[in-house]
């Protein structure tokens, strides 16, 4: 019973995953009749300049924004190390939220701020402006890194942390007692400690930017994502072609999450010295 | 070792005359509420092997981390090589440390991690003159050609000797090592404190260890500083502190003794008469290194194992000053030397311990009745705590 009923839940779970993998392959039109298998859906999503540029999009706001969150991201957690007391319980606590509160609010949150911050900002820009043609403030690239970055860097700040707990802090010591400054201790041996969980963190970052509809929904402005093409693209009907985009995006995240698995395993293996 | 050159003349200033290489001057370390080094004083003279020992949370590691930088005194001045080290870090101070669970690089090979200190010299060292001093040290530590190794491949003794290389091949003034033989068995234990001493005198670093275990003390040092609750109770040579301890608190940590409490009733030249609770008045002498009681202090009587003798009934000598008759509790055979426990009359029960040579040590049994005795200028009379 209870065996049938896991079974169940899974193929809820996976079952339509599987069916959109199945029906990337078909070579017929439709996306719910199996007609025979064919990779030319691929061949015509590689030929979709539309897609490419939205794949380009994504790419490039996801490696800004994990690249700004991991950086940030392992400063604010080695600066937290030595925070005690309640200054440290805020933020613990506003870091927690970041990771735990809805990618629609923080979407919403951001458009709202935003579109009020540049609205002012514009305004002022436009009075002292010394020129014709003040530049204008408006959502884009910037928008959506900013967000983005601010939403993963809470994962870094998680995961470098852990790692940290898990560091032997003698091996600072012995770095110290060798003639290391503490710069020279940082570079020779915190960081190359630290170094696969901020590697994870960054493949982590990455994956989730790379992946979020929502956030980048609210603050793309007339950007388009991969994620937000897709969805536009539903839109006028689910095809195959869709199919294998979200099969290559699937594929894509999953090798970026098993890579930063492999990583944090490989951080956190015991090695006794 | 001959080929030593001298390293980091600008960061290890070392003044060759200066008789003592490590001083506490009236140091004092708090955590908290916590006392954990009190007001403590003492000098190293250069070149020798120093032991801190006592019980976990006397104060031993806290000193010791007190002269590496680690930690910064309340109070007081901690110098090493005559120089004050008020305000100076870690990271500039002529002293280096293999640690307890010897905390080398996992993210480098054997050469990378014992070449580390001699890689942060400014201006830098040749490569080449680095490979070749970490080559040398190595061989002192008998690991030739292991250089090229990961961490985690090597034993934990041959971990230890890695350590140990670490720290030497910067040639510090002064040697730290934390409990490092504590995490090694026994047998490797006993060949590594050999080494340890050997290496001393070959490198002639001035070496202090912390340890809890009162044998490696002994073995090694030249000097040994007891601590407990902070403080130093007893600061001297093995055999200073073997023969003449301070007070019990000393005879009991160092070595095994036979303690018989009472009170002092009457004091003479060089010792005196004490009650003990269950009636009989025993004679003992002062310690060289204790205190003086006077009549009615509490007292306690150390007597070691080994000073105590036993004969058949009515052969005991003469001039024995405590004779009793007592019965073989307990029998442990130790190879050169076996352990009686005996029960004896208004004593309790006294260890006594009998060289292979001793007729009774192969002969007596748990149950047969002996003759135990001593001679009062044997035991000693000691401050109770």
């Amino acid at each position: 019973m209870l065996r049938a009923y896991s079974v169940l839940v899974y193929l809820f779970l996976y079952g339509p995953i599987a069916l959109i993998v199945l029906f990337s392959f078909n070579s017929g039109l439709s996306a719910a009749d199996f007609q025979g298998f064919s990779l030319k859906w691929y061949a015509k999503v590689a030929g979709n300049s539309l897609m490419l540029d939205a794949l380009r999009t994504s790419f490039t706001v996801a490696f800004s924004s994990a690249a700004l969150a991991t950086i940030m991201g392992t400063m604010a957690a080695l600066a937290l190390q030595r925070v005690k007391g309640p200054v440290r319980v805020i933020f613990d606590g506003l870091t927690y939220i970041a990771i735990m509160v809805p990618g629609i609010v923080i979407g919403i949150a951001t458009l709202i701020a935003l579109v009020t911050t540049f609205e002012a900002a514009n305004t002022i820009l436009a009075q002292i402006w010394p020129g014709d043609a003040p530049p204008q403030l408006h959502m884009g690239y910037g928008s959506i890194i900013a967000a983005h970055t601010l939403f993963s860097m809470a994962l870094v700040i998680v995961i470098v942390r852990a790692r940290m707990a898990g560091m032997d802090r003698s091996l600072i010591e012995a770095s110290m007692d060798l003639y290391a400054d503490p710069w020279a201790t940082f570079r020779q041996v915190t960081l190359p400690q630290l170094a696969p969980a901020i590697m994870a963190g960054f493949l982590l970052c990455f994956t989730f930017s790379f992946d979020d509809f929502v956030i980048a929904f609210f603050v793309a402005g007339p950007l388009n994502t991969l994620p937000i093409y897709v969805f536009s693209s539903i839109r006028r009907g689910v095809t195959p072609e869709i199919n294998a985009i979200g099969t290559a995006i699937m594929m894509f995240s999953l090798v970026m999450l098993f890579s930063a698995q492999v990583l944090l395993r490989r951080a956190s293996a015991p090695r006794k010295a | 070792m001959t080929s030593w050159s001298e390293p980091r003349a600008a960061a290890v200033a070392r003044t060759a005359s200066a008789p003592v290489d490590v001083e506490f001057r009236g140091v004092t370390k708090r955590f908290g509420a916590v006392v954990a080094v009190d007001d403590i004083s003492f000098e190293i003279p250069r070149g020798s092997f120093h032991s801190f020992l006592g019980p976990s949370g006397c104060g031993k590691t806290t000193s010791l981390r007190l002269i590496a930088g680690f930690e910064q005194p309340d109070a007081g001045e901690v110098a090493i090589g005559g120089r004050s080290m008020v305000g100076v870090p870690a990271y500039r101070r002529p002293v280096n440390m293999v640690f307890q669970h010897y905390a080398l690089f996992p993210h480098m090979n054997v050469a990378d991690n014992v070449g580390y200190g001699l890689r942060q010299a400014r201006p830098k060292l040749d490569r080449a003159e680095i490979d070749r001093r970490v080559a040398e040290t190595l061989d002192l530590v008998r690991l030739p050609k292991m250089g090229a190794r990961r961490i985690w491949e090597l034993s934990g003794g041959q971990q230890q000797r890695v350590a140990l290389a670490r720290a030497l091949v910067n040639r510090p003034t002064v040697l730290l090592l934390d409990e490092p033989l504590a995490a090694l068995d026994r047998k490797l234990r006993r060949d590594m404190q050999i080494e340890l001493q050997n290496l001393q005198r070959d490198v002639g670093i001035t070496f202090i260890l912390v340890t809890h275990d009162q044998e490696e003390a002994l073995s090694m040092s030249d000097t040994i500083a007891i601590m407990r609750d902070g403080k130093i109770v007893q600061f001297g040579t093995p055999q200073l502190l073997y023969d003449a301890p301070a007070n019990r608190y000393v005879a009991d940590f160092v070595g095994e003794s036979n303690f018989l409490t009472g009170n002092v009733t009457a004091t003479h030249a060089n010792g005196a008469s004490i009650a003990l609770s269950h009636g009989p008045v025993l004679k003992a002498r002062w310690s060289a290194a204790g205190d003086h009681l006077s009549a009615g202090e509490e007292c306690v009587i150390a007597v070691r194992p080994e000073v105590i003798g036993l004969w058949p009934i009515g052969q005991a000598p003469a001039d024995l000053d405590v004779r009793r008759q007592g019965q073989v509790r307990n029998r442990i055979y130790l190879g050169d030397h076996t352990e009686f426990s005996l029960q004896v009359p208004e004593l309790g029960e006294l260890m006594v311990r009998l060289p292979k040579s001793d007729p009774l040590a192969m002969s007596l049994q748990p149950g047969d009745v002996a003759e135990i005795g001593w001679r009062a200028d044997q035991a000693l009379a000691l401050r109770a705590t």
